[in-house]
C-alpha cells in the first residue's frame, strides 16, 4: 500500500477537520478526494505530506510513518499546494532547479520525469513565475514537485482557478505519471474531474463517507433521479421540496435535480405543479446519476445546495 | 548539501536584487539618513543669536563678547540695558541665549575672586541650551587658561566637571553622535526587519510549505535565508562609517578587526531579534508592525541616539537597558571616539552577546519543523 491511515485524527479546537479517516491506497491509483471548502481535504493531505501532526490514529505513506519518520517520507513524495506557492520572482528556470537543488538532484539527469510537461514552458524559461497564465502556473508547480521523482504526489486542488482545455490536459499528463507507478493522491472541487480518477473518496464534514470507482458509486445510487427546468423555477425550491416522496430538490447549475424515494408518477406530479401555480413551461426527465449525484444523495439532513466549485 | 546551501543563498539575493522596495531601503537608506542627519539635522549650532547685557563695559568683558563672536557658534544681535528689552528679544525669537556680565567684571577677575556670569537660554528648547552652555564654557576656560599664562596669580576655579564630560568631543560635534545612531537604525532596519519580513513572506506565500516538506534541516534554511542580509548589512555598516569618516570627520581612534566583530556582533543580535519575529507572525504586515514598534521605536527613541539616556524617567532608563542599540552604541563610540578595546567593553559586549543567544535559543525552540 502506497497511503495507509487508520482513525486517522485532526482538531482544531472544537473542530473536528478530519475525523477516524481510514484508506488503503495502493502503489500507482490515482485517487481523487472530493468534496466541498471546509470538508476537511487540505487537512488531510496536510497530515500525509507531514506538514502538520495528527491528533490520533495512525498513517503511514510509502511505507513510512508520518509521525515517526517524517523526514525520510519528504524525500519519497512530491506536493502541489492549493495555491500556486512558488517563487513569483524568480523565473521558471530558476523555480525548477531551485527546487531540484533543495532535494538533492538535478535538473539534467531526472529531466525524463518532467520532459512532457516541461517542454511546453520551455520557450518561456526566462518568465518570471508570477507572470504566468493559471495553466502554466500549474505545470511548472507540477514540475517542480516531481524533478526529485516522487513515489506518491499530494495535489492539492491542482485545477483551481485554469480553464478548462488546460485542465483536460493536465488530467491526461496526470493519467501518465501514474503508469509509472507514481501514486496519485489528488483533491478537488471539481465533481467531473471524479471521473479520471480511479478511485474516489467523497469527503464532507471530516468524514469520508464513501469510496468507490466512480462507476461503482454510480452504481450504488439509491432511487429515481429527475432533472426539471422552469422559468421560476429559481423562486420554487420549497413547493418542489414539499412534493410527497421528494427526498431532495437541490439547484444543478440550469436545472432542478429532484431525488425521489420512488419514480414521478407524471400524472400526480403535473396536477401538484399546476395546483402550486408554477409556470407551464415547464419540462422535467430522467436521468442517470453522476458523481455529484451520488454525492448529494449521500448528505444528510440538509434540502439545500452544497457549495460546490462549478 | 554545500550545493543545496550555496542555491539557497543565490536565490535569496534574487529575491533582494528583484525586489525595488527592499534595494532602496537596502542601499538608498545609509547613505540618506547619513546625508540628512549630517546636513539637515545638525544639533551643533552656528551663529546662535545672543544679546548682551554688559554691566562691567570693561576690557575684559569686551573680550570675552569678541571671542564668543570669533568662534563662530555665537552671534551679536543686541546689546541689552535691561532685564525687559531682553525678555523682548527672546520673544521675537531673535536670540537663543543671554549673557549677562556682572559690573566689576573685570576688576574681580584681576583679583582672582570666583566671578559669576549669568547665561539666560530659551527652556523652550532645553537641548540647544545646554549644548550652547556647553560652548560658552569652553569659550570661558580657554580665556581664563590665556589670562593666566600672560601673568601670574590665582586663578579663579575653573569648572573641571563640564571639561570631563567634553574630553572626547570638545566641539560636541553632532557628527559623533549620529553616525554611530544611523549605523545601529540601519543595521536593525536591514538585519532585524527585512528578514524577519522575508521570511513572513515564505509563510504568507505558502513557499515554506515546500521548504518544509523537502529533507533540508530548518537551520539550512535559515542560515541561508539570513546569511545574504549579514553580508549586506555588514558592507552597509561600513559604508556608514566611511562616509562618517571620509565626510563628516569621524575620528577612528580604536581597532579596526574589533570594530567589524562588534558590527557582526550586533548584526547578530538584530538578526536574532528578526528571526524571532517571523516565528512569531505570519503576514508580512504583522511582522512589518512588529519590527517597527518592537525594535526601531526603541531604537530611536531609547538607545540614547537623540533623546539622552540621562534626561529620561528612570523606568525609561531601565527599559533602555534591554535595548541592544544602546550597548551598541557604547560600544562603537569607545573604540571610534576613545580608541578603547575589549578590556573595557567588556560589559556592552557581553551584554550584546547574552541577548543574541537567548533570542536565537528561543527561536530555535519555536522554529517547528511541522506548520
Amino acid at each position: 500500500m502506497s497511503i495507509q491511515t487508520e482513525g486517522l485524527l485532526k482538531r482544531y479546537g472544537q473542530l473536528t477537520a478530519v475525523n477516524e479517516v481510514n484508506l488503503d491506497i495502493p502503489q500507482g491509483e490515482i485517487f481523487g478526494l472530493i468534496g466541498p471548502d471546509g470538508a476537511g481535504k487540505s487537512s488531510l493531505i496536510r497530515m500525509l505530506t507531514t506538514l502538520i501532526k495528527p491528533d490520533g490514529g495512525k498513517a503511514k505513506v510509502a511505507g513510512l510513518d508520518v509521525e515517526t519518520d517524517f523526514i525520510l517520507i519528504r524525500k519519497s513524495i512530491g506536493y502541489m499546494p492549493d495555491v500556486f506557492a512558488l517563487y513569483e520572482d524568480l523565473s521558471i528556470a530558476e523555480n525548477l532547479h531551485f527546487f531540484a537543488k533543495v532535494f538533492g538532484v538535478s535538473v539534467e539527469k531526472n529531466y525524463e520525469l518532467i520532459r512532457e510537461i516541461y517542454d511546453t514552458l520551455k520557450p518561456f524559461e526566462n518568465r518570471r513565475a508570477g507572470k504566468l497564465s493559471g495553466g502554466m502556473k500549474q505545470k511548472l508547480a507540477l514540475s517542480c514537485a516531481l524533478i526529485h521523482q516522487p513515489e506518491v504526489l499530494f495535489l492539492d486542488e491542482p485545477t483551481t482557478g485554469v480553464d478548462v482545455v488546460s485542465r483536460k490536459e493536465f488530467w491526461d499528463i496526470l493519467g501518465r505519471i501514474s503508469q509509472r507507478g507514481v501514486t496519485i493522491f489528488v483533491s478537488t472541487p471539481y465533481m467531473d474531474e471524479a471521473a479520471r480518477c480511479h478511485r474516489v473518496g467523497l469527503m464532507q464534514q471530516g468524514n469520508i463517507m464513501a469510496i468507490n470507482t466512480p462507476q461503482g458509486l454510480k452504481d450504488t445510487f439509491e432511487g429515481w433521479l429527475y432533472t426539471f427546468r422552469s422559468p421560476d423555477m429559481y423562486s420554487r425550491l420549497e413547493e418542489l421540496r414539499a412534493y410527497p416522496d421528494m427526498e431532495k430538490a437541490v439547484l444543478f447549475g440550469d436545472s432542478v435535480h429532484l431525488f425521489m424515494k420512488k419514480p414521478l408518477d407524471p400524472k400526480n406530479f403535473e396536477q401538484y405543479l399546476n395546483q402550486k401555480g408554477i409556470s407551464p413551461q415547464h419540462q422535467w426527465e430522467e436521468i442517470s446519476p453522476s458523481v455529484e449525484d451520488c454525492f448529494i444523495a449521500m448528505q444528510k439532513g440538509t434540502k439545500e445546495t452544497p457549495a460546490f466549485a462549478k | 548539501m554545500w550545493k543545496t546551501f550555496l542555491a539557497f543563498v543565490v536565490k535569496e539575493f534574487r529575491h533582494i536584487l528583484r525586489d525595488k522596495r527592499t534595494l532602496i531601503i537596502m542601499l538608498g537608506m545609509p547613505i540618506a539618513l547619513m546625508l540628512i542627519f549630517g546636513y539637515a539635522v545638525r544639533t551643533d549650532f552656528q551663529e546662535a543669536g545672543f544679546a548682551v547685557w554688559d554691566q562691567a563695559r570693561d576690557q575684559h568683558s569686551q573680550m570675552l563678547v569678541e571671542r564668543m563672536t570669533a568662534s563662530g557658534y555665537f552671534l551679536q544681535k543686541a546689546t541689552v540695558q535691561q532685564k525687559e528689552e531682553m525678555e523682548q528679544l527672546f520673544r521675537q525669537g531673535e536670540i537663543k541665549v543671554a549673557l549677562v556680565i556682572p559690573p566689576s567684571f573685570g576688576e574681580m577677575l584681576e583679583k582672582g575672586v570666583p566671578t559669576q556670569l549669568q547665561l539666560i537660554s530659551d527652556g523652550t528648547e532645553p537641548n540647544t541650551a545646554t549644548t550652547l552652555l556647553y560652548y560658552l564654557n569652553s569659550i570661558l576656560l580657554t580665556y581664563q587658561r590665556d589670562l593666566s599664562e600672560k601673568r601670574f596669580g590665582p586663578l579663579p576655579p575653573p569648572n573641571i566637571s563640564i571639561e570631563q564630560t567634553m574630553v572626547y568631543n570638545p566641539e560636541l560635534k553632532s557628527t559623533f553622535m549620529f553616525v554611530p545612531g544611523v549605523i545601529t537604525v540601519v543595521l536593525m532596519l536591514i538585519s532585524a526587519m527585512l528578514t524577519s519580513l522575508s521570511i513572513a513572506k515564505e509563510k504568507e506565500k505558502r513557499t515554506i510549505e515546500l521548504l518544509l516538506i523537502s529533507p533540508l534541516p530548518p537551520l539550512l534554511i535559515i542560515v541561508g535565508k539570513v546569511l545574504p542580509y549579514i553580508l549586506l548589512s555588514l558592507l552597509n555598516g561600513l559604508i556608514i562609517i566611511g562616509m562618517g569618516i571620509a565626510i563628516f570627520d569621524m575620528p577612528m581612534h580604536g581597532s579596526w578587526l574589533f570594530l567589524i566583530l562588534s558590527l557582526v556582533l550586533f548584526i547578530m543580535t538584530a538578526l536574532s531579534l528578526g528571526i524571532f519575529i517571523s516565528t512569531k507572525v505570519n503576514s508580512q504586515q504583522t511582522a512589518l508592525f512588529a519590527s517597527l514598534l518592537g525594535l526601531m521605536l526603541p531604537t530611536v527613541l531609547l538607545s540614547g541616539y537623540i533623546f539622552p539616556i540621562e534626561s529620561m524617567p528612570a523606568p525609561l532608563q531601565t527599559i533602555s537597558n534591554i535595548t541592544p542599540a544602546k550597548w551598541f552604541i557604547i560600544i562603537i563610540k569607545g573604540i571610534m571616539l576613545k580608541g578603547i578595546g575589549l578590556k573595557l567593553l567588556i560589559k556592552p559586549v557581553t551584554i550584546l552577546a547574552v541577548m543574541t543567544f537567548a533570542f536565537l535559543a528561543i527561536s530555535w525552540k519555536n522554529f517547528k519543523i511541522h506548520l
